[in-house]
């Protein structure tokens, strides 16, 4: 890689037999009734890319008939589709790669959409991943910004790469559909606008159970297990050596319980036997990208650094004004995290039960 | 049973620096890793392996120097290496990179039908996570990513039981060989290797191969076999250097407490409003 590039491929053109690629999809990703918040968000991105094109935007929603899959339909047309395929069958009530996959191929090969998008979740990486090796095209994972270069209405997917150091714009120029997925919360919530009216097709594709081998045999939700669930928590309250011993990890444990937060900690706290290695925050344990983190006794080693760099917000707590934590985290404070954590577990337990009663 | 770890030798990201002149990666001197994400793949490989027996063979597509990386998964306890290598690889995106490991792992279940391949969840110098549903797809394969845990396999039924990470829940899926399977980072320690697997790793002859030898055609590999075109290349605008420092008036925890949550709601206004929701929910 040498000086950053101009822009490229502006200047290429479409070969005609692509041309008839139209519109702008998105894959509503549902588990068990519930919609994946990424799905919204991208479909108000979906909107304002198919609007600089001139064209409609997709929704396509798989699952088993039903109500729930009827109020996805609905919701997928209030938050920016036109038209929704609706594809129903009873195979499709779990998440297996295999239906899914050869449902998608043949439906996006019959239906041409020009740009597909994927929230960049465990069941939009999985299925993207297969999806673009039927349909032999490009796809960028893990996209921070869309955009459309008008010159020849193609897709810029702009993403991180080298663990966030460089971004590069990638471009899906000679093959259709260009793909792409977005991580959850990247992209704005759309307002949902239910005077907002869209068509919905049906689509049959007749799947038989006994052609999938892969069978579920147990979902184990995550609100009934006791085992922490870091990569997906907003709000995370991390301890590390600067709590001395094991028993203060009872004050972040303490404020994480005000703040409906998962605890995490560092390597050396789960080397020590402090607790398991499913708190683990870092290149060896967890990534987490938390609304809030607050470090707690963190010097701020790289191995923890990769892991929560990408929260929105970082709170770090040390004693020493000069921890490398402070070079990346967003608030610093200085002070002991021993008699910090109980402050702020006080003031954010006030602040909280204070406000719910005026609300 | 043969089981074949894909595993990428990527620059050590956390020690990638950008010149603050040119604006260009300095790569001199960031030393080669095994990505960490194939190292749990590798450990998982190698626990089937001790429980149940198997021939793990480790494969990389990249320059000559990925030997390294090679040499250290043997002396971990990897039985064989394959290092997948020719300037015609070069510039390949996920498609071409999965199209070009499928023919090297089709090359190798010649001699032994591979019953399971490996991938790292992802890499870290890429990030995309892609490969591995590439290849699994090609193969046709069953499809198993970030997988926390293998419950049960049996080789005379050949099947496989496992956990994966979804959204809101684990899934148990039970499935049949051949499938691919990335796991899920934090779900093993990787072992040390014993000594006697580190003299063999030292003298191991590695196998290198060609694109010729696995047979991939010239015009899917390389830039030439890549859907996606790289456009631009640029250094995000940097984020303030310093976190922003708290003060209050005096210093007692209480007031430094205050100053604290003063400080993440006006930076977040947003967040308040979702804690509020939460601690509302009783959550």
């Amino acid at each position: 890689m040498s000086e950053p590039s101009k822009p490229q491929g502006r200047k290429f053109q479409l070969p005609e037999h692509l041309k008839v690629y139209k519109n702008v999809w998105v894959i509503v990703e549902q588990e068990r009734g519930v919609v994946h918040s990424v799905s919204l968000e991208l479909l108000g991105e979906a909107r304002k890319l198919a609007d600089k094109l001139g064209v409609e935007v997709g929704a396509v929603v798989l699952g088993a008939e039903g109500p729930d899959l009827n109020r996805i339909c609905g919701d997928a047309i209030g938050y920016g589709a036109d038209i929704v395929y609706k594809v129903t069958d009873p195979v499709l009530t779990d998440y297996r790669t295999d239906p899914y996959c050869r449902v998608m191929t043949d439906v996006v090969n019959a239906f041409k959409p020009e740009i597909v998008l994927l929230g960049a979740t465990t069941l939009g990486r999985d299925l993207a991943g297969a999806i673009a090796t039927t349909l032999v095209t490009g796809l960028t994972a893990d996209c921070t910004e869309l955009d459309i270069y008008m010159d020849n209405r193609s897709l810029a997917a702009t993403r991180p790469t080298f663990g966030g150091t460089l971004l590069c714009t990638i471009q899906t120029l000679a093959y259709r559909p260009q793909m792409a997925t977005v991580r959850p919360r990247v992209m704005a919530m759309p307002e949902r606008d239910d005077s907002r009216t869209g068509r919905v097709q049906e689509v049959f594709p007749n799947l038989q159970e006994e052609s999938v081998v892969t069978k579920v045999l147990n979902f184990i939700a995550d609100r009934e297990q006791n085992e922490a669930q870091l990569a997906f928590a907003d709000v995370i309250v991390s301890g590390g050596k600067g709590l001395g011993k094991p028993e203060n990890l009872k004050l972040v444990f303490d404020l994480a319980k005000v703040l409906g937060a998962e605890v995490g900690v560092t390597r050396p706290l789960v080397q020590a036997g402090w607790v398991g290695n499913d708190r683990q925050v870092g290149q060896t344990g967890k990534t987490v990208r938390p609304k809030l983190y607050i470090a707690a006794g963190i010097s701020g080693a790289i191995q923890h650094r990769v892991g929560m760099e990408k929260s929105d917000l970082i709170l770090a707590i040390n004693t020493d004004p000069n921890a490398t934590i402070f070079d990346f985290a967003h608030l610093g404070l200085v002070g002991d995290a021993l008699t910090i954590l109980p402050a702020l577990t006080d003031a954010f337990g006030r602040r909280l039960s204070v406000n719910r009663m005026a609300g | 049973m043969h089981i074949v770890v894909c595993i990428k030798q990527v620059p050590d990201s956390a020690q990638i620096r950008i010149h603050p002149v040119t604006n260009t990666i300095m790569r001199q001197g960031v030393p080669a890793i095994i990505n960490p994400f194939d190292l749990f793949s590798l450990e998982e490989a190698l626990r089937l392996k001790d429980k149940v027996g198997a021939r793990v063979t480790v494969l990389t597509m990249g320059p000559p120097m990925a030997e390294a990386s090679l040499r250290k998964a043997l002396s971990l306890g990897a039985d064989d290496a394959v290092l997948l290598t020719d300037r015609k690889f070069a510039g390949s995106d996920t498609l071409a990179t999965s199209y070009a490991l499928t023919s090297a792992i089709l090359k190798l279940s010649e001699s032994d039908p591979v019953d399971i391949v490996f991938c790292g969840k992802q890499t870290v110098d890429g990030d995309t996570a892609q490969v591995g549903p590439g290849i699994a797809t090609r193969l046709g394969f069953e499809q198993l990513t970030y997988i926390t845990k293998i419950e049960d396999i049996s080789l005379g039924s050949k099947e496989i039981v496992v956990q994966r990470r979804s959204e809101g829940g684990v899934q148990v899926l039970k499935t049949k060989l051949p499938c691919m399977i990335t796991m899920l980072e934090g779900t093993n320690t990787m072992r040390f290797g014993k000594m006697d697997d580190m003299f063999r790793a030292a003298r191991y002859e590695l196998k290198t191969w060609s694109r010729d030898f696995t047979g991939a055609e010239e015009a899917k590999v390389g830039l030439k076999g890549s859907p996606t075109v790289v456009s631009k290349v640029f250094v995000p605008k940097p984020r303030a250097e310093k976190a922003k420092m708290i003060k209050a008036d005096g210093t007692s925890p209480d007031a430094l407490a205050a100053a604290a949550i003063d400080a993440i709601f006006a930076a977040q206004p947003k967040l308040a409003d979702d804690l509020l929701a939460r601690a509302a929910a009783g959550l």
